[in-house]
């Protein structure tokens, strides 16, 4: 039986430019598809990652990327940010993998796009008024 | 000094008729710049300052009235956060970084800090009913030994603020040369230099209007959480030698303000419980001074902008704790401002701990109460110690445990 999940995968700078991703549908049959994803050079990567396959091929395929030096983190939850908690000190945008939080330079106004977040939660351990938060 | 211009009581006459000119630091910047020094310093009678940032070195004193039978409190809980109860009777001081009694703090590291004494203080300011759990040992003028009971801030005798350290003159940036995340008061720091953080208003904080202390002293009426506070005392830490450029802008961390202000005209929105993982709780705090232009020198400061202010990078995972001074370079807040700077030849994300947002509504707050006469400038009773007072901030000297000296007499 086919299932499907969704995980955060996690780029160490050395990792960045190897074509691991394909390795899933070549080596262990997997269908995925890269929902978002923030990779640039010098940086972490971050990639969310939905993949499509037998439970038993999902995890094989997984135990290979994570033996590659890939960190991997089950996706369970979405972002909000809660705008009647947030002071916009910005404390959230410097950490940020993907400029889903942004400050704007002429209001200096802190904001949230959730089509670019993928759900690293960096920002709820960054916000000091608990303004964002994962729905589970 | 040059050409006084206006003294407190002119300024405060105009402002008692309505007819004071208030701009805040930043118009003030701007105006300087297109107009001239000297033909703006005949034209504005006051500019404002503004900052809402965490200030850890916060806290507040309340007298909660006395039970019958009487008691001296010795031990108080307010929300399951202690309470300072080694004073008189019914007087307690709450501090904002006091973490609830039963939190697991670092146990598991970063710990949330999801509640201390910054979150009792904005409980009250909110008016919300606080739960007080006392002990006292009982003395035959005061028998009374438990008491559990909700205290609310309209009914408290008094409740005010009294800060030992705020509104830091210019302050660190922090980065993380390690290669573990680091959980700090300056937030969370990424690994190899993975981001930066920042914490002072630059070019809209009090301090760095009035870089030499000249204008804001002890009894400086301000704007305090909301409410009208007054500058105390100098803050703890207060350390003016440090190196200046050549606009006189402290090159580190330099004057810091004592501030006190009654809670009961403060506002939720100016006075705010916060959490830092893994490092504790601390109050998020709004300040604002007015600077009364009482000659060209004191706008001349006021028009200090961003670009002059510098602060310097220090590395978290080592040189700040400890203690070693090393200084990996000074980037300014115009710099800052943006986002990123570069450092190494690394590009590095930079954001702030304090608001800006925040920082600049207060200074138009505080710029509307002038204008509408309700808030008039005071002059200070004393100015607080300059570079030459020989005031300077030392770090501890640990002796041995047998050497101590005996009192000397002075
Ligand atoms: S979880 Fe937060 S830090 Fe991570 S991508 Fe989303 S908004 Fe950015
Ligand atoms: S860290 Fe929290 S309070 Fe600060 S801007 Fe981000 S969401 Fe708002």
């Amino acid at each position: 039986m086919t299932s499907s999940r969704k995980v955060v995968l996690r780029f160490p700078p050395q990792a960045a430019n190897q074509p691991l991703v394909c390795e899933l549908s070549l080596k262990f049959g997997l269908v995925f598809n890269i929902l978002r994803a923030s990779i640039s050079p010098h940086r972490e990567g971050l990639m969310l990652l939905e993949i499509v396959g037998e439970p038993d091929r999902q995890e094989e395929g997984l135990r290979y990327l994570a033996d590659k030096g890939l960190g991997i983190e089950a996706l369970s939850q979405d972002i909000r940010k809660i705008e009647e908690r947030c002071f916009h000190c910005g404390a959230c945008v410097g950490v940020c993998p993907t400029g889903a939080l942004t400050c704007d330079r002429e209001s200096y106004l802190v904001s949230f796009e959730e089509k670019q977040c993928i759900a690293c939660e960096i920002c709820i351990l960054s916000c000091p008024t608990h303004a964002m938060e994962a729905l589970i | 000094m040059g050409e006084t211009l206006r003294t407190y009581e002119e300024i405060n006459e105009k402002v008692k008729r309505g007819k004071a000119v208030v701009v805040t630091a930043e118009e003030a910047i701007g105006l300087v710049r297109q107009k001239g020094l000297e033909r703006v310093a005949r034209e504005v009678d006051v500019v404002t300052s503004g900052t809402f940032g965490i200030m850890c070195s916060s806290g507040a004193f309340l007298n909660v009235g006395h039970t019958k039978p009487r008691m001296k409190i010795s031990e108080a809980f307010l929300n399951g956060v202690a309470a300072y109860g080694g004073l008189a009777a019914v007087d307690l001081y709450i501090g904002a970084t006091q973490p609830a009694k039963d939190d697991p703090l670092n146990k598991v590291h970063p710990g949330e800090f999801k509640y201390g004494g910054a979150h009792v203080i904005a409980d009250l300011v909110a008016g919300k009913d606080v739960h007080l759990e006392a002990f006292g040992y009982g003395t035959d003028c005061y028998p009374r030994r438990t008491l559990s009971t909700w205290i609310a801030l309209k009914d408290l005798n008094q409740a005010y603020l009294y800060n030992p350290r705020n509104a830091y003159q210019n302050y660190n940036v922090a980065v993380n040369c390690s290669d573990r995340t680091l959980f700090t008061y300056m937030g969370v720091l990424l690994p190899n230099l993975g981001n930066a953080g920042f914490s002072s208003a630059g070019q809209l904080s009090p301090l760095l209007k009035d870089p030499y202390y000249r204008i804001i002293g002890i009894g400086t009426r301000i704007f305090l959480g909301g409410g009208t506070g007054y500058v105390s005392w100098q803050g703890t830490q207060h350390n003016p030698g440090v190196k200046r450029n050549e606009k006189g802008v402290p090159l580190s961390g330099a004057g810091t303000l004592a501030v006190a202000g009654d809670m009961k005209g403060m506002h939720s929105d100016w006075l705010w419980g916060v959490s830092l993982r893994g490092y504790g709780c601390s109050l998020a705090l709004g300040i604002g001074v007015p600077i009364p232009v009482l000659d060209e020198e004191t706008l001349n400061h006021c028009a200090i902008a961003d670009e002059d202010i510098l602060a310097p990078v220090i590395d978290y995972s080592d040189a700040y704790p400890n203690g070693t001074g090393e200084m990996l370079g000074y980037v300014s807040y115009a710099q800052l401002r943006t986002g990123r700077f570069t450092l190494a030849g690394k590009e590095i994300a930079a954001s702030p701990l304090s608001s800006y947002s925040k920082a600049r509504e207060i200074a138009n707050i505080l710029k509307s109460w002038i204008q509408a006469g309700s808030f008039q400038l005071s002059r200070p009773v004393a100015l607080l110690p300059g570079p030459e007072s020989g005031v300077i901030f030392r770090n501890l000297t640990e002796r041995p445990a047998n050497h101590h000296q005996t009192a000397i007499r002075r």
